[in-house]
């Protein structure tokens, strides 16, 4: 029996170091690829620490591209609409699963009816509303189209589902109205959930792509996604420079990330699954 | 105190000795006050929703019967769209790939998923930094690690193709060059990416079974292999039916994938649905057509639905 046990551990551990190694290789390729000459990446077998590493690379995207400028802009951009979005779904959202009201259910089908439905499906209508309303070739389109997603509702309002409503019967016969009950009592009740849906929200503005391919032409304009594909393809072959851009690219979605996941696997085993 | 005094006005509003028609009048306040207070709870929400979705849902609906450019007048055509779709081969080959992804994509990302929650759900050292890990491609930028793995998969000088040339195979296939590897490589890099997303719902769904039911299984005698068949399965099946419908959809989605890695081709041996209503709508300046095709990816997406909503209810019958 003990036998087993140890042979059940080494087979577990093993599948896991495999895991690991695939999930892990092409970061640690992208690392290592970052700080080599051009001539040296594709040497095999490959060297993953370089005897010269290139650390000039690092200083030389900054130049090459506009590298600051589309990080600004999709700063400014992914915070605004994670703020928009943590704002309105929760608040939405208390209303859905905490007050009764005339059309709540036909209300709350739409939204949970509009998630079944790929944005791609209308993106072409949209961005001709979004142009016949003079908001082509701005952010702002960006950040209306992502900012007041039916997702974000529908988790909160799953997560507000497990608050025993006692707790908010309680709080009214103590005089608080409703704002303040959402304010003191469902916000700080909330942190698992809310910590999930930053971490969503801020990780798909971030990394989106098409939005902001349709809408900003202009380069002072374009978001660090579409920045980075520009430099692919316009310099295919400097493999090191895109390699340490893209490493800069990941690095502030992996500091939320890392900063949020104490509350990640919770606030998805109270948001998502019971759906 | 100030609490006393507003649950004292309350107490005053509810007073039997009042006229019967005021109190009736009073409810109906509160009634409608509390209506008002919901509505602007979900306002700031459903505002921004109803204008940037809902509205340009139904403009999709609307704008697929007719024919329009952008900025001539718009023509109404009744059905051509659809008919035109019917017969254009173009349609025809990014419906059939966007199935074969589909069908590549989900089971193999559901097996890995399962596979590695368990994985991650056992009592070992290290366990939260094998999980991090595990969602880092997740949330890595598309565009970045697209470009890692053309180079890792490049089939001239790729480490993937120098090693399968290392352990003896001589013409090693080109992945994303060879129209008959290239939907391939993209199934593999999609597993690859996703594939965190759904491990970390199924954790959470594994997390959430009783350690009571193994108790009583172990004292039934069950080992370690049948406790799995008999009761994390069966446990897990609600959070199964919700990863694969959302995991369905989402391959139903599929472009900036494709357009990383292949650009739709070679030949049109990777279009899909999604790269054709942006060909026809933001190339073509095609906008009705464009909108025909969004209607064909929706039934698809929608049938697909249902279907599988009636699998669960059957199965829970069960």
């Amino acid at each position: 029996m003990k036998k087993r046990e140890r042979l059940t551990r080494t087979l577990i551990y093993l599948m896991l170091i495999v895991v690991t190694v695939t999930m892990l290789f092409p970061f640690l390729w992208m690392l290592s690829s970052s700080i080599k000459l051009d001539k040296d990446i594709f040497v095999f077998p490959m060297q993953w620490i370089p005897d010269n590493p290139q650390w000039s690379n690092y200083r030389d995207i900054w130049t090459r591209i506009p590298l600051m400028t589309f990080i600004k802009n999709t700063a400014k951009i992914t915070l605004t609409v994670t703020a928009l979005q943590l704002l309105t779904s929760s608040f939405a959202a208390y209303a859905f699963s905490k007050l009764h009201f005339k059309g709540r259910d036909i209300l709350f089908m739409a939204y949970i009816a509009t998630i079944a439905i790929p944005w791609q499906a209308y993106m072409v209508p949209q961005f001709i509303m979004m142009r016949s309303l003079g908001l082509n070739n701005t952010h702002l389109a960006i950040i209306l189209l992502q900012a007041f997603s039916a997702f974000g509702v529908f988790m909160m309002r799953q997560f507000y589902q497990g608050i025993p409503d006692s707790l908010i019967e309680a709080a009214r016969i103590d005089g608080m109205n409703d704002y303040q009950i959402y304010a003191r009592i469902m916000l700080p009740l909330s942190k698992p959930a809310i910590s999930t849906l930053t971490i969503f929200t801020f990780v798909t503005t971030w990394n989106d792509f098409l939005g902001p391919l349709l809408y900003l032409t202009r380069d002072e304009l374009k978001t660090i996604q579409i920045g980075l594909r520009m430099f692919i393809t316009q310099y295919s072959a400097e493999y090191g420079l895109i390699m340490a851009a893209s490493v800069v690219v990941l690095i502030p979605v992996l500091i939320v990330f890392l900063s949020l996941q104490k509350y990640f696997v919770q606030g998805v085993a109270a948001t998502g699954v019971k759906g | 105190m100030k609490n006393k005094e507003e649950l004292g006005n309350r107490m005053d509003k509810e007073n039997p000795n009042k006229k019967p028609k005021i109190k009736r009048n009073s409810k109906k306040v509160r009634k409608i006050k509390e209506n008002l207070t919901a509505y602007s709870f979900i306002a700031p929400n459903f505002i921004g929703f109803a204008i940037f979705t809902l509205g340009p849902i139904l403009f999709a609906v609307v704008l697929s019967l007719y024919q329009w450019d952008g900025s001539n007048p718009m023509k109404f055509v009744g059905f051509d769209n659809y008919l035109k779709m019917w017969n254009d081969v173009r349609v025809h080959a990014a419906f059939w790939n966007t199935i074969i992804y589909a069908v590549g994509t989900v089971p193999l990302t559901l097996v890995t998923s399962i596979g590695i929650a368990i994985l991650l759900n056992q009592k070992i050292k290290g366990r939260n930094i094998f999980r991090t890990v595990s969602f880092f491609p997740y949330v890595a930028s598309l565009v970045a690690v697209a470009a890692v793995w053309n180079m890792i998969f490049s089939p001239v000088n790729g480490p993937v193709n120098e090693v399968l040339r290392l352990i003896g195979v001589t013409n090693p296939p080109k992945w994303a060059a060879d129209s008959d590897w290239a939907m391939f490589t993209v199934i593999l890099f999609s597993v690859w990416k996703q594939m965190g997303y759904y491990m970390v719902i199924f954790l959470a769904g594994l997390q959430g079974i009783s350690a009571e039911l193994y108790e009583a299984a172990e004292l039934d005698g069950a080992n370690k292999w049948k406790q799995f068949i008999n009761v994390t399965l069966p446990q897990l099946k609600p959070v199964t039916f919700f990863v694969l419908m959302i995991l369905t959809i989402n391959s139903f989605k599929v472009y900036d994938i494709i357009y990383m890695i292949t650009q739709g081709g070679p030949g049109t041996s990777t279009l899909v649905l999604v790269y054709e209503i942006y060909n026809t709508g933001f190339m073509n300046w095609d906008l009705g057509y464009s909108s025909a095709i969004s209607m064909l990816l929706f039934a698809v997406v929608l049938i697909v639905t249902l279907i599988q909503f009636k699998g669960e209810k059957n199965f829970a019958n069960e």
